[in-house]
């Protein structure tokens, strides 16, 4: 067995028997076997640091001549568009001459290779949301035992901006708001694991009682409708069970968890808009957020899009949009690529060194956050221009609580963009044989970057 | 109980009030003008249950409630204090409609959280000292205990409104019991409400909008909608909310089985104040005003366009829809050259007019270029890059949200090279584009879009009227499928007299009526409500009429299965301008 799969079974939580409104309260916890962890690392009550998993996006590649890095494996080079991730280099891996394969499926542009890059199968049509994300996946796993399985938060201020379904009739909205994103994570439901005292509110005892009557009248409704709703009725009882779990949790002292701390709120949502410099300042408000709800153990999987595939981000004062600019800009012919297209592919890569450098600030056991996390960024094409989904690039970040080595450019030699999915999958313990279907379907790690 | 609709903190623009007791005024003279009628022997509109398709039927759904709905809702059971800021995940747009992807819309986790924790806010409202006095029907004997017989009298009549039907014996005996185990725990029958509250508002009964269905006596073998869920449908289709007390009493009685009986109801519903509501947000939805949400200009380029431009945009839109198609009761076609609208100072900066603060009506002079909802800066602008405009966007809105038709994708591999290599030297969108048309990879679909498309390049990307671009004179001329026209009036008139322009709303109102994507199946329902909705002169409130009392309404289709995916097929492209693939 895995040790991630032992991970997901690991509780922080502890026996709570005490005293509510002088009845006396039981809540079962699962077994603490913690003492069978290899990690040295842990948290204070001796469970292990949890390891996460986090994707980012962002949208129409870069320009390959500049992008693609010559040297490959350790010590590799940054070329001009990634020049941005210098001071992260050692965290992160560049992957690039990993293709996502469309089969007999059309080439749905700014489409096809995000929906690829993140379920392993190529969509059928401009709608089709075949399977279900990664990050789902992977919070099944790791995900269950914090409040939050999974969280879709967005820069581009667009909550349709997601890339985080369970199944293609069920997204999971992107979050645009920091201030939102504030209340829902840090307001008044959040349980301050430093916090001096705990009270278990009677009133959440109430609400899962109440429940209770809820997933009976579910029952009573399967019945009238069809075999489709009642597949929908399924997913809706599952939300219910989830709630009652995350009852349960508010029910129990946390433990307490050395790199959390108070966050502030934001205040105010910054200006609404899609030029570069309003997004970068969303995504650093909205990152920093979603690092604390990391670090506080909130959620263990999340995304960010710090643009949408189509992505509609402006140049101040520069009349195209970056999507339109990838198709309409010339090419410039003493540098050999599209100079404002380039211009917004490194405001991108800035905000992916922010992001990473974000969880290397958080100091947890004897490293970082980022060393408990893996974090898989894919975008939708390589070169915008075609919408070319050939040799589509993609980073990680962070080594998963060891698991992973860092500093490297892995050619992928042409095979499946889908095997670093599948390796982050196996890294978090995910019982699949493969991933994808045709010829995206891979059982091959990326041996290079494992440790 | 029940309140007028809820100022909601979640909602960005409340509907005019003024406009809305004109409706109430206006549409009630018409009904009562149409039962006059029903009475003797013409027939009124809508008046259709001898006339619609014999086979004409809709499959039993089961939606997930929107955002909006929800709101809509609550705010009618609770009253407009109770304040609810929720963020419910949007449905895919299907078939043209956000409101048809409610027939296959999942809940996530993520989702079942959002509803948990708006459940809780609002309930905790409802019982708060502040409003428990006018909100809960009675006083508890003891305020630290459980009282049974008043949280029956508060839980009862709230969750048949909520549930949308009567709660049968054991469902509502199991409610109180609950209501009182949280009262006698908490040592609060307040809170103990307040769970049982929450309860209700997170049931599978008040998510989901069920169609439940029996045995049709009129038609041995077929099924049709049981009375309350005609009730559901009738309240989402007219007011977009929930059944009112009346209208479940009517279900209640019998009456929505029977031609008159529904008749009545449907009158009534269309002369209530919560029309103007359900109109807006079938127009919100069909034109695509989720966009608007999203919606910022470059300020360095436009720089008096800003958030406030972008909510009176949407505003000045269904004001004008909501006064011409509701309250004037005016042809739908004439919206599209009518030069009657509202003006707020926000929109007169880019009209480059005064306008007086708030709103006020304003007639554009007949030498203006502002004529028609195609003209209106909520069209302009969010069919436009944020610092340009867009022919091929407003080409392909135009023949998407008002025509019903598909503009296909773009094709992956398209060679720019002639089109960057003139780039610099080329001054108007139409020289641009025009090269664009001549390859023929691309030229296919922007045959589509862009000959209709560039006859709006007198306004740019915020909707600013211009009679030049880059200092050459701008040619607004085009074609739409074999109509010329010399400038974006020209097209507004050719759109106004285009047949599919009335088909689409007909398609589009079917499919929000009866809660999901209209089928290759509805064809002939289609047609015949389009027939109808011609000879009743494009008057909105009669086809709203005529589909809430066709047969098909609360027909249900036996042999379909409840999720239909396969939306009956987009408006077929005339032959001369459908062509290769490619944009």
């Amino acid at each position: 067995m895995m040790r991630s799969a032992r991970l997901a079974r690991l509780s922080r939580r502890r026996v709570l028997k005490g005293m509510l409104n002088g009845a006396a309260v039981t809540v079962g916890l699962p077994l603490l076997d913690c003492l069978l962890c290899d990690s040295g690392q842990a948290l204070a009550s001796g469970a292990p640091l949890p390891l996460r998993f986090v994707t980012w996006f962002w949208g129409l590649g870069g320009n390959s001549s500049v992008f693609i890095p010559k040297k490959t494996g350790a010590g590799f080079d940054l070329p001009e568009e990634l020049l941005p991730l210098e001071r992260v280099k050692q965290h992160i891996n560049v992957y690039t001459n990993f293709n996502a394969f469309r089969d007999s499926a059309p080439n749905l542009c700014h489409y096809t290779g995000w929906i690829v890059c993140r379920s392993g199968i190529a969509p059928i049509a401009g709608e089709d949301k075949p399977g279900e994300t990664i990050d789902v996946t992977i919070a099944r796993t790791i995900g269950r035992t914090s409040r939050f399985p999974t969280v879709m938060v967005t820069s581009n201020g667009d909550m349709r901006t997601s890339f985080s379904y369970e199944n293609a009739n069920s997204v999971n909205a992107a979050e645009p708001s920091p201030l939102n994103l504030y209340t829902r994570i840090f307001g008044p439901d959040y349980q301050d694991p430093n916090a001096d005292g705990f009270t278990p509110s009677p009133r959440i005892m109430a609400r899962k009682s109440v429940l209770s009557g809820v997933l009976d009248q579910t029952r009573e409704l399967e019945k009238a409708v069809g075999a489709e709703d009642r597949a929908r009725l399924d997913q809706y009882f599952t939300g219910l069970r989830d709630l009652e779990r995350q009852f349960d949790q508010q029910l129990t002292k946390p433990d307490p968890i050395a790199a959390c701390h108070k966050v502030e709120t934001p205040g105010q949502d910054p200006r609404p808009g899609i030029d570069a410099d309003i997004v970068a300042q969303r995504h650093r408000q909205l990152t920093d957020l979603m690092v604390m709800a990391l670090a506080c153990d909130q959620t263990r999987v999340f995304n960010m899009a710090y643009s949408a595939a189509f992505a509609a981000t402006i140049k101040p004062g520069y009349e195209k949009p970056h999507h339109t600019t990838t198709h309409e800009e010339p090419i410039d012919k003493a540098t050999g690529y599209q100079p404002i297209a380039s211009w917004f592919a490194r405001r991108a890569m800035e905000e992916w060194a922010y992001f990473v450098d974000a969880f290397s600030k958080v100091r947890e056991g004897d490293g970082t956050l980022l060393d408990n996390s893996l974090i898989y960024a894919s975008t939708d094409t390589n070169w915008a221009r075609i919408h070319s989904i050939d040799g589509i690039p993609m980073f990680t970040a962070g080594r998963a609580g060891g698991r992973v080595r860092t500093g490297l450019h892995v050619d992928g030699g042409g095979t499946a963009a889908t095997r670093v999915g599948y390796t982050a999958m196996k890294v978090f313990g995910v019982d699949a044989a493969s991933w994808g279907t045709k010829s995206n379907a891979t059982s091959s790690e990326v041996s290079e970057i494992l440790a | 109980m029940l309140y007028p609709p809820a100022r909601w903190t979640g909602r960005r623009y409340p509907p005019a009030r003024g406009i809305a007791s004109q409706v109430a005024g206006i549409v009630l003279l018409l009904a009562l003008a149409s039962l006059a009628r029903a009475a003797g022997t013409a027939a009124a509109p809508g008046d259709s249950s001898a006339t619609d398709p014999a086979d004409a039927a809709t499959p039993a759904r089961m939606r997930l409630i929107s955002q909006e709905q929800y709101f809509n809702s609550l705010g009618y059971v609770f009253g407009p204090d109770i304040q609810v800021a929720a963020h419910f995940a949007p449905f895919a747009r299907t078939d043209g409609l956000v409101a048809n992807g409610s027939a296959s819309a999942g809940v996530t986790i993520a989702q079942m959280q959002e509803f948990q924790r708006t459940a809780a806010s609002i309930a905790a409202q409802v019982v708060s000292p502040t409003n428990r006095a006018y909100l809960v029907p009675c006083a508890p004997r003891d305020e630290a205990r459980a009282d049974d017989a008043c949280a029956r009298k508060f839980l009862l009549p709230v969750g048949r409104l909520l549930f949308r039907r009567p709660l049968d014996k054991a469902t509502a005996g199991a409610i109180v019991a609950r209501s009182d185990e949280a009262a006698n725990q908490l040592h609060d029958f307040y809170g103990g409400l307040a769970a049982a509250l929450e309860g209700l508002m997170m049931a599978p009964q008040a998510l989901f909008i069920v169609d439940r269905t029996e045995p049709d006596p009129a038609r041995p073998g077929d099924a049709r909608l049981d009375a309350y869920s005609i009730a559901s449908r009738l309240s989402f289709f007219l007011w977009n909310a929930a059944p009112d007390d009346e209208l479940l009493r009517a279900a209640e009685q019998g009456q929505l089985q029977n031609s008159a009986g529904r008749a009545k109801q449907v009158d009534r519903m269309l002369a209530s104040p919560r029309l103007e509501s359900g109109v807006r947000a079938f127009f919100d939805d069909m034109l695509r005003f989720d966009d608007l949400a999203v919606l910022a200009k470059d300020p360095g380029i436009y720089p008096t366009f800003g958030a406030e431009t972008v909510a009176d945009a949407r505003e000045q839109t269904l004001r004008t829809l909501v006064e011409q198609l509701i309250v004037q009761k005016r042809d739908y076609r004439d919206l599209f050259t009518s030069r009657d609208t509202f003006l707020s100072p926000s929109l007169a900066v880019i009209y480059g007019v005064a306008a007086p603060p708030g709103w006020s009506a304003y007639t554009s002079p007949a030498d203006s270029p502002r004529a028609g909802l195609l003209t209106q800066v909520s069209f302009l602008a969010a069919h436009a890059h944020p610092g340009r405009s867009s022919p091929t966007l407003r080409g392909k809105a135009l023949r998407e949200l008002l025509l019903c038709q598909t503009v296909p994708r773009p094709p992956p591999n398209v060679d720019f090279s002639l089109l960057e290599d003139a780039n610099s030297r080329l001054k108007t969108a139409r020289e641009r584009l025009d090269l664009h048309r001549s390859n023929p990879v691309c030229g296919g679909c922007h045959k589509l879009t862009d000959p209709i498309g560039l006859a709006f390049e007198n306004f740019d990307g915020a909707g600013q009227y211009r009679a030049t671009e880059r200092g050459a004179p701008i040619d607004a001329s085009g074609v739409l499928d074999g109509k010329s026209f010399n400038d974006l009036a020209g097209l507004s008139q050719s759109l106004r007299d285009h047949p599919q322009l009335s088909a689409c709303l007909v398609k589009r109102v079917y499919g929000w009526a009866t809660g999901g994507p209209t089928q290759p199946s509805d064809k002939p329902m289609l047609g015949w409500l389009g027939e109808q909705f011609a000879a009743d002169g494009y008057r909105l409130p009669d086809l709203l009429r005529t589909v809430a009392l066709s047969n098909a309404f609360a027909t249900v289709r036996v042999d379909a299965p409840a999720q239909l995916k396969a939306a009956a097929p987009a408006a077929k492209l005339p032959a001369h301008s459908a062509g290769g693939k490619s944009p």
